[in-house]
């Protein structure tokens, strides 16, 4: 037997698996999108999903692309304090704190930001006791602003990690010449230190898209109200009328979405490859 | 001058800093007071009654969360089992055997994971329920494996990568089996690679809902179904309980990740 096949044969079951939960029920989705119960093809159950879900289709877009921006501009403001701060005291308490939420699941950052965020939450109530706010005027934020807040408090963490991983690991000397010829700590981060960590940062925010376009505990729980994300509308689809062909249809408009993140990613890199 | 301007911007970094401990910590604050409390409602700021009978609830030994935690961590224990059964040979193969197309290989572990998941869940419980297991342990088990594949066979990979093949070699000449060899040269120089993709196995399955949401119901409740229906139906001290105990092993990780993945390891993965 040659090392290939030995090869092979060791990393087959593997495959096996993915293939059959993963490639199998891919398959299966783009079949159901597209084909009538006999097999013919059609597109009437995306007719159906944008006829129903249009609203959804944007609403989730709009809350992915927010939380990823946000999350980018918090990641970018710890990774930097990280990496240039001068005041050894924040430095340290910030990386103590930031942290965190790395691990903690969606679903219990959901239940956390459920009572969080709610009328009478701990944040409201801290507002009033400390008479930044009229009780009367308190409102609850379980709606799209709960969504991106959870989604933020979640990955910022992921992000800011790997991009401070990334700003280590560069030449401190050509930032050190830049604060030497006057050149604030601001304007260091964003004109020499940020482009040299871009890929970093995108791969780390592509990863969050596709984390937020999957996550069906966070919607479900923070928002109960219309509009809601697609990930909610596909599970009520089958849930409630056992109506898969809508729901594969919205499925795929899902995988398009991320899909275009991806690409977006890819194109780049690319024309940064073809740059001289 | 110079020091007001100085003690002005130390009073800003004084109070941004707090700002951002509020923002983390506060929601998590929220829920542990959830769940020593009572009774709590408007418009009081605080609990009215401080107690521990929704935990002696929870806790109960024939309640439903000790059950649900149960599950959980059997579920767990299968899939790092199954996930290691599979990773450490693929693994293997992928670190050091001569493969084709080894990046569409490593590719397809991580595909999984790299698109949205609920369209693949709702159809994989489709398939599952025409094979009648449907709502079985066995069936979110496999589930939970595929998903955590990524990790362990793209973790097992590094760690099999960064074993010096020089002791590999030594081994062989003084007349080891390629068999032996692995077993005790390769494996244990790889062991603290792979027990860490293996604790991320577990904490991935302990956590997981969208696939036990599809494939589990309405037979198998996991700790984050219970917290989900806990949650829907109300009761905020039985979801935040639930909440705090999946807590644990999160933070635990969290805590002490960087002294099971060395960085000759970590900076190895996925290459």
């Amino acid at each position: 037997m040659s090392q290939r096949q030995l090869a092979l044969i060791l990393i087959a079951p593997g495959l096996l698996l993915v293939a059959a939960l993963f490639l199998y029920p891919l398959g299966f989705s783009l079949v159901s999108a597209f084909t009538r119960p006999d097999g013919s093809l059609t597109l009437e159950w995306f007719a159906k999903a944008f006829e129903l879900y249009s609203g959804d289709i944007v609403f989730t877009v709009i809350i992915v692309l927010a939380s990823c921006l946000l999350t980018a501009l918090a990641a970018i403001a710890i990774a930097g304090t990280l990496t240039l701060g001068e005041n050894r005291w924040v430095v340290g308490t910030l990386k103590a704190l930031y942290r965190w939420p790395l691990f903690i699941p969606f679903i219990v950052a959901a239940q956390c930001m459920r009572t969080f965020l709610a009328k009478n939450g701990l944040m409201n109530n801290t507002f009033v006791s400390l008479g930044l706010m009229d009780p009367l005027s308190a409102t609850s934020f379980l709606d799209w602003r709960g969504i991106i807040a959870t989604f933020v408090w979640k990955q910022t963490p992921f992000v800011a990690l790997l991009l401070a991983g990334a700003l280590a690991s560069i030449d401190r000397a050509t930032l050190e010449a830049g604060r030497n010829l006057g050149a604030s700590r601001l304007r260091v981060l964003v004109e020499l230190a940020l482009p040299q960590v871009m890929p970093t940062l995108l791969v780390a925010l592509v990863l969050s898209f596709v984390t937020m376009l999957s996550v069906l505990s966070v919607p479900m729980m923070v928002s109960g109200s219309q509009p809601t994300m697609l990930t909610v509308d596909m599970a009520f689809r089958i849930n409630a009328y056992g109506d898969y062909a809508t729901a594969n249809a919205l499925g795929v408009i899902t995988y398009l979405i991320s899909a275009g993140a991806a690409i977006l990613y890819l194109k780049r890199g690319m024309s940064k490859e073809a740059a001289p | 001058m110079i020091r007001l301007a100085s003690t002005a911007k130390a009073a800003l970094a004084a109070a941004l800093l707090t700002a951002f401990a509020f923002v983390l910590i506060g929601p998590l604050a929220n829920l542990a007071l959830w769940s020593v409390a009572e009774r709590w409602y408007t418009p009081y700021k605080l609990p009215v009654t401080y107690g521990t009978r929704y935990w002696e609830q929870v806790f109960r030994p024939t309640g439903d969360a000790m059950a649900s935690l149960g599950t959980s961590v059997w579920i767990a224990v299968l899939t790092v089992i199954v996930a290691l059964a599979l990773s450490i040979p693929a693994g293997y193969a992928l670190a050091r055997l001569k493969l084709p197309v080894r990046a569409l290989f490593m590719v397809m572990f991580l595909l999984p994971q790299a698109f949205p998941s609920v369209a693949i869940y709702i159809n994989v419980a489709r398939v599952f329920y025409q094979i009648g297991i449907n709502g079985t342990v066995f069936a979110v088990v496999l589930v939970h494996a595929a998903h955590g594949l990524v990790y362990s066979v793209w973790i097992a990979a590094a760690a099999f990568a960064a074993v010096d093949k020089d002791l590999e070699l030594a081994a062989r000449n003084i007349g080891a089996s390629p068999m032996r060899t692995f077993v005790t040269v390769t494996l244990p120089l790889a062991a603290p690679g792979i027990i860490a993709s293996g604790i991320f196995v577990f904490l991935e399955s302990l956590d997981e809902f969208t696939g036990t949401f599809f494939v589990g119901v309405p037979q198998v409740t996991t700790l984050p179904l219970l917290l989900y229906n806990a949650a829907m139906g109300g009761n905020y001290q039985v979801a935040s309980i639930t909440a705090l105990i999946l807590l644990v092993p999160s933070v635990l990780f969290m805590l002490f990740i960087e002294r099971f993945l060395r960085a000759d390891v970590l900076a190895k993965v996925g290459a």
